[in-house]
């Protein structure tokens, strides 16, 4: 995938956890948490989206590099396979 | 026998609902727990449960029409309180009554650009719904305050042939008529309950460690919150001690047999609910992490259940990430308890008489002077803290 591919994903897998986000609404360099008062179980859920729909097991130590969509598909393009 | 089906109560602060949509006709067959209807109200839109066996007689109450709380909905024949014997659990390998509606079971669209800067106010539940019917939310006219498009808007749209286009209020508030709802209920909670409030901070970090290890080893699926830690040692405490979790009704405490705990969720639009985790004590903490999971999606989706808003004994509102230290909590009456946590923050903390860096959360406790007083209530916290400190045996 390429990284236009990844953040068209990425912003299918938020507006599935997440399905009161408008998915045009999102800014990618903005923390997911100030724009929508993303908190710890929306993380919880959005890893285990990536993991069932890409594949990526992402650590939870590793979840802040997920914070907004420019973030996550940085994170992705180096993890996706 | 017939037997009549009445809109129920969602807690202290709902006393009318829209009938949205029936899932049933006269001469569908009903089973305990069976979804029947959709109801619009100050708490989003909501799904009601019926709780009794029977096949419907005759639907009372048509679509689009708001009535009071204890309203006859619909009547049911051959109605009967199911057997307490019967294992009404294992019903699960019968499907339920098709909808009457039918709407077309297919994913939504995706979601097309806004062509304008302003995007329409709709609720979630709405949202989806117009998905679900093809409409496009653009074309539809909000009744709700201030423009906001519902769920009865969406439903309306879908048999007027000509929606009219009408631009979307912006700026005003999406969640006035639930702002209202809280306001009644907090405003009666604080007229007639004499609460008192106590703090104590705890030292977690036995059960942040136990957390970042059963989270770094289980599946990511697995993997458990912090809250779900602190729901089973208030679910298990209020199941050692009485007078903290249960109702005060009738000028009298009646103790659950039961321990719901609620958990206070927010809405991203603004507003809040507390949907009850059902039989908290029972569970393993994988089965309160699915619960609690669950929960939130259908409580921001606005696919609540009538009798999870009804039925928390005790609820925990944990402020969580990046919010506070310290909450003081407002029961929800009928409730005499709730329980607040702030952030768990790293704090120099004595132990062994030297300086350490430690994992520390306030708990706070707003509890009824009616049924118990501040020395129980230290009690109960203490109890609860004892198990956070013991994470292994939640």
């Amino acid at each position: 995938m390429n990284r236009e591919q990844l953040a068209a994903r990425v912003l299918e897998l938020v507006t599935e956890i997440a399905p009161d986000v408008d998915p045009t609404s999102v800014i990618p360099g903005i923390d997911f948490r100030d724009q929508f008062d993303f908190d710890s179980m929306d993380t919880l859920n959005f890893a285990i989206a990536l993991h069932r729909e890409l594949g990526v097991d992402v650590p939870e130590t590793d979840y802040s590099q997920l914070a907004s969509l420019d973030k996550c598909v940085a994170y992705l393009a180096e993890h996706v396979s | 026998m017939a037997s009549e089906f009445r809109l129920p109560a969602l807690g202290a602060d709902m006393d009318e609902g829209t009938i949205v949509q029936w899932n049933v006709a006269p001469g569908s067959v009903v089973k305990r727990g069976d979804v029947v209807a959709v109801v619009e109200t100050d708490k989003g839109a909501i799904d009601v449960e019926i709780f009794q066996d029977g096949v419907v007689r005759e639907i009372v109450v048509q679509p689009g029409t708001k009535v009071p709380v204890g309203t006859v909905l619909a009547l049911l024949e051959g109605a009967e309180a199911p057997p307490a014997s019967a294992g009404k659990s294992g019903a699960a390998d019968e499907s339920p009554p098709p909808p009457v509606t039918a709407p077309a079971a297919e994913r939504p669209s995706p979601v097309t650009p806004a062509t304008t800067g302003a995007r329409p106010r709709i609720s979630p539940a709405a949202r989806k719904r117009a998905g679900e019917l093809g409409i496009d939310v653009a074309t539809l006219q909000g009744s709700g305050a201030d423009g906001v498009i519902t769920l009865e808007d969406v439903e309306q749209a879908r048999s007027a042939p000509q929606p009219t286009a009408h631009p979307p209020t912006a700026g005003a508030s999406s969640t006035a008529s639930m702002r209202e709802a809280i306001a009644a209920a907090m405003s009666r909670s604080k007229r007639e309950i004499p609460h008192y409030y106590l703090s104590t901070t705890v030292d977690v970090t036995p059960a942040t460690d136990w957390l970042a290890a059963h989270n770094a080893s289980a599946p990511v699926a697995e993997r458990l919150l912090f809250a779900t830690l602190l729901v089973k040692s208030i679910a298990l405490t209020c199941d050692e001690m009485t007078g903290f979790s249960g109702f005060y009704r009738d000028g009298r405490f009646e103790a659950s047999p039961a321990v719901h705990v609620g958990v206070a969720v927010a809405l991203r639009g603004g507003g809040l609910v507390a949907p009850a985790i059902m039989e908290t004590a029972g569970k393993s903490l994988t089965a309160l992490m699915d619960d609690f999971r669950a929960l939130v999606m259908r409580a921001r989706a606005g696919r609540l259940r009538a009798s999870e808003l009804a039925a928390p004994t005790i609820i925990l509102t944990s402020l969580g990430e990046s919010s506070v230290d310290t909450v003081f909590p407002i029961i929800q009456p009928p409730q005499v308890a709730i329980v607040g946590a702030g952030e768990v923050v790293t704090r120099p903390w004595v132990v062994d008489g030297a300086i350490h860096a430690r994992q520390v959360v306030t708990l706070s406790l707003g509890a009824d002077h009616r049924v118990t007083d501040g020395r129980l209530g230290a009690q109960f916290l203490a109890r609860v803290a004892q198990r956070l400190a013991d994470p292994g045996s939640l």
